[in-house]
């Protein structure tokens, strides 16, 4: 109690030291970001910066904004929000799941600061979360493997058992075998959000198990180079377009697309309609995009590719849209029902067809 | 032309000097990386060396320092016995990660009950994980001569694909909607290791860092064991005939070291850290290394040494926040620190003679 109400004395002393500055000049709105990786990871971090990037260019002097990369999640975490905070911003951006618990402490301290905190669950009056419905990409990507793949094995490079993942790899075996009922899904675990040595090693061994399409759910382009090498095996660019590899191996990408979000929430700082909430946006909020299919696809599974998408968008079709059976053969959803938000966001089963072993 | 001439004797003065030496010469050198990105050199200096202890906001980062220093110190603290008789722990990694998930382990194991016992019980259970983990190594090189720098460090490899699938399976949160990452040591008041002292940063830990620098001390320089731990290190076989059992003390060294690690593990999921996550050590194990070699092997050096490592990662995040320094280049700034200390060591052990070269 003592430490908070040091703490708040501190921001007080530090907002009326910048009320004492001239009135007329009027203080821009300062926005602080913290990044789990380097902002040159070109993928999840890059992303998030892109969006940072977006709101200086929509805003210009009406905001600052600043950041700090590869921010360890933790104490570590905790003292750069709090850092943040300290130095009079007044928006920040969280954008790591495990930064949850950190954020919830420091914006318990500091109840006049307004934080958004990327795919946790955590809310609080001064606390919003948003997410992006990644799964739906995988529908897409699901889809062009199944039609591609001549193995009929698909690669799937995971990175921590958690439920976005998890509802990724479902996604992309569900519209797999929509397509190609043979289809055969491998997962190896990389433990790791991004680790380009990892990520190769992984990719390495899918290969030569005969795989022809690698997915991935971790951020460096690193599997992208391997399978280039190895000539045959496609690939999707994650996070971000990773379109230094089209045509071939990077036939299309699912991009995190935090532009729009981002300006939002900043325009509603300035208009002093922030609120708390939870934000779960898809491709038809623009929070997922689809980068361009590559000529390496065939007109017609381009063509089937893109009537999925704007399905998906216009909301006429569900990704997760019964009937459909767990892992275990137990039924899940039923004929033509489809998954809740709710529900998806602690999946924690494999769907029917998967083989593999889902790590507990 | 330029020659090195061993000393008879390291010397005393080179050995204290070396290692402000090597502030100096990272200080310059950092300068001049800091130039080459364009940034001011002396006010980065300023941001990492002063900001935190002087600048605004201070008392929030003073107190940081300590959080960030105790767990250092701490580890470097044992394994700097180790070191002085010449066995070498370099997997306190491996051994803080297990202190934390033994000690944490109680906790969730017989969560919600609250009773005083509790916390001493875990710190306990912390050390006697640490311990158990440093002793495998010392078994192994006891019965069958094997090296225990290899055999601790590959133990850390293990440590944390344990500590993996506690995250994501059996200390996973149940309240937790299937996210990996246990519940929250904070908010389980028997359990936590708060603050003892409001505003200052000092929990538990901090405490049990000064008492092992002295308690080190103590033996080290004002106990017969210590006497002998250092002969041991200096001239083992003069140390074999003054009676010292070479297996008692790898024994002795590894559990010390192992024990203290563990506490400080335990000491950060209880405390600033809060929950068991798959990314919960964040490197405090090999960073203590650094510690111990910067403090000269010399509790008071480690401590003074722990506090100095602790100010380049807090100023470093304020100079990234402040000046927008890639978190690299702060990488590579406290890397130098190593690099110059290590290459002025050469002055400790011997003399540069410029001019004609020694006699043929």
């Amino acid at each position: 109690m003592k430490r908070r109400s040091f703490l708040i004395t501190t921001a007080a002393t530090a907002m009326i030291a910048s009320a004492g500055l001239p009135a007329f000049a009027e203080e821009p709105l300062k926005v602080g970001f913290i990044y789990v990786g380097p902002v040159g990871d070109m993928g999840w971090s890059y992303q998030h910066d892109q969006g940072r990037q977006a709101i200086e260019a929509e805003y210009g002097d009406k905001v600052q904004t600043t950041f700090m990369e590869s921010v360890p999640e933790g104490p570590d975490a905790e003292r750069a929000l709090t850092q943040l905070a300290l130095e009079g911003n007044n928006l920040i951006f969280a954008t790591s799941f495990g930064y949850m618990d950190a954020v919830m402490n420091v914006a318990a301290k500091f109840p006049d600061v307004k934080f958004e905190h990327a795919t946790g669950y955590k809310t609080a009056d001064n606390v919003a979360v948003y997410d992006a419905k990644f799964f739906q990409g995988r529908a897409i990507q699901g889809t062009i493997a199944g039609r591609m793949t001549k193995s009929n094995k698909i690669g799937y490079i995971a990175s921590f058992p958690i439920p976005e993942v998890i509802q990724g790899i479902n996604s992309a075996y569900l519209h797999a075998k929509k397509v190609n009922p043979d289809v055969e899904m491998k997962v190896v675990w990389a433990y790791t959000w991004f680790d380009p040595a990892k990520e190769a090693d992984a990719a390495a061994a899918l290969i030569a198990e005969g795989v022809d399409v690698v997915m991935q759910h971790t951020d460096s382009t690193a599997p992208q180079a391997k399978a280039q090498e190895a000539g045959n095996v496609i690939t999707f660019g994650q996070a971000s377009d990773m379109g230094a590899f089209a045509p071939m191996p990077r036939v299309t990408s699912t991009i995190d697309n935090w532009a729009p979000y981002y300006v939002q929430r900043v325009g509603a700082m300035l208009d002093g309609s922030w609120a708390s909430g939870a934000t779960w946006g898809g491709i038809d909020t623009g929070m997922v995009e689809i980068g361009e299919i590559s000529d390496a696809v065939p007109a017609e599974v381009k063509a089937e590719a893109l009537a999925l998408k704007d399905a998906i968008a216009a909301g006429t079709y569900h990704p997760f849209t019964g009937p459909l059976n767990k892992q275990d053969g137990s039924a899940w959803l039923a004929e033509g029902v489809t998954a809740e938000d709710g529900e998806l966001a602690g999946m924690n089963f494999y769907v029917e067809g998967i083989t593999a072993e889902l790590p507990q | 032309m330029i020659t090195l001439i061993k000393r008879p004797t390291p010397s005393k003065t080179w050995s204290w000097a070396t290692p402000i030496v090597a502030i100096l010469a990272t200080m310059i050198a950092g300068g001049f990386l800091f130039a080459a990105l364009g940034k001011n050199p002396v006010e980065a200096i300023r941001v990492i060396f002063w900001d935190p202890l002087f600048g605004p906001n201070a008392a929030y980062f003073r107190g940081q320092l300590l959080v960030k220093a105790a767990p250092l110190i701490l580890i470097a603290a044992g394994l700097a016995v180790g070191f002085r008789a010449g066995i070498w722990n370099i997997g306190a990694e491996g051994q803080y990660i297990i202190g934390a998930i033994c000690g944490a382990g109680l906790a969730l194991a017989v969560y919600p009950a609250e009773s005083v016992w509790l916390f001493p019980a875990m710190v306990v259970l912390g050390a006697l994980g640490g311990l158990l983990w440093g002793m495998i190594p010392a078994l192994l090189k006891i019965w069958f001569n094997t090296s225990e720098i290899l055999v601790s460090l590959m133990l850390v490899y293990v440590a944390q694909n344990l500590l993996a699938y506690m995250a994501f399976g059996p200390m996973k949160n149940p309240q937790g909607f299937g996210f990996p990452g246990s519940r929250n040591l904070q908010q389980y008041a028997s359990a936590h290791n708060p603050e003892l002292i409001a505003g200052t940063g000092a929990h538990w830990g901090v405490m049990a860092a000064i008492v092992a620098v002295i308690a080190t001390y103590i033996l080290m320089h004002r106990h017969l064991a210590g006497f002998r731990i250092r002969v041991a290190g200096e001239a083992p076989r003069a140390a074999r005939f003054a009676g010292v059992n070479p297996s008692r003390l790898v024994m002795v060294c590894l559990m010390l070291s192992g024990a203290l690690a563990g506490m400080a593990g335990l000491f950060e999921v209880a405390g600033p850290n809060g929950q068991i996550t798959d990314g919960f050590n964040s490197g405090y194990g090999f960073t203590a290394i650094i510690v111990a070699f910067l403090g000269r092997l010399h509790p008071i050096g480690i401590l003074l040494a722990g506090l100095l490592m602790a100010l380049t990662y807090i100023g470093g995040d304020m100079a990234q926040l402040m000046l927008q320094l890639p978190a690299a280049a702060i990488q590579v700034f406290q890397g130098m620190l190593l690099f110059f200390l290590l290459g002025f060591d050469v002055l400790t052990n011997y003399r540069i003679r410029i001019g004609k070269g020694a006699k043929a």
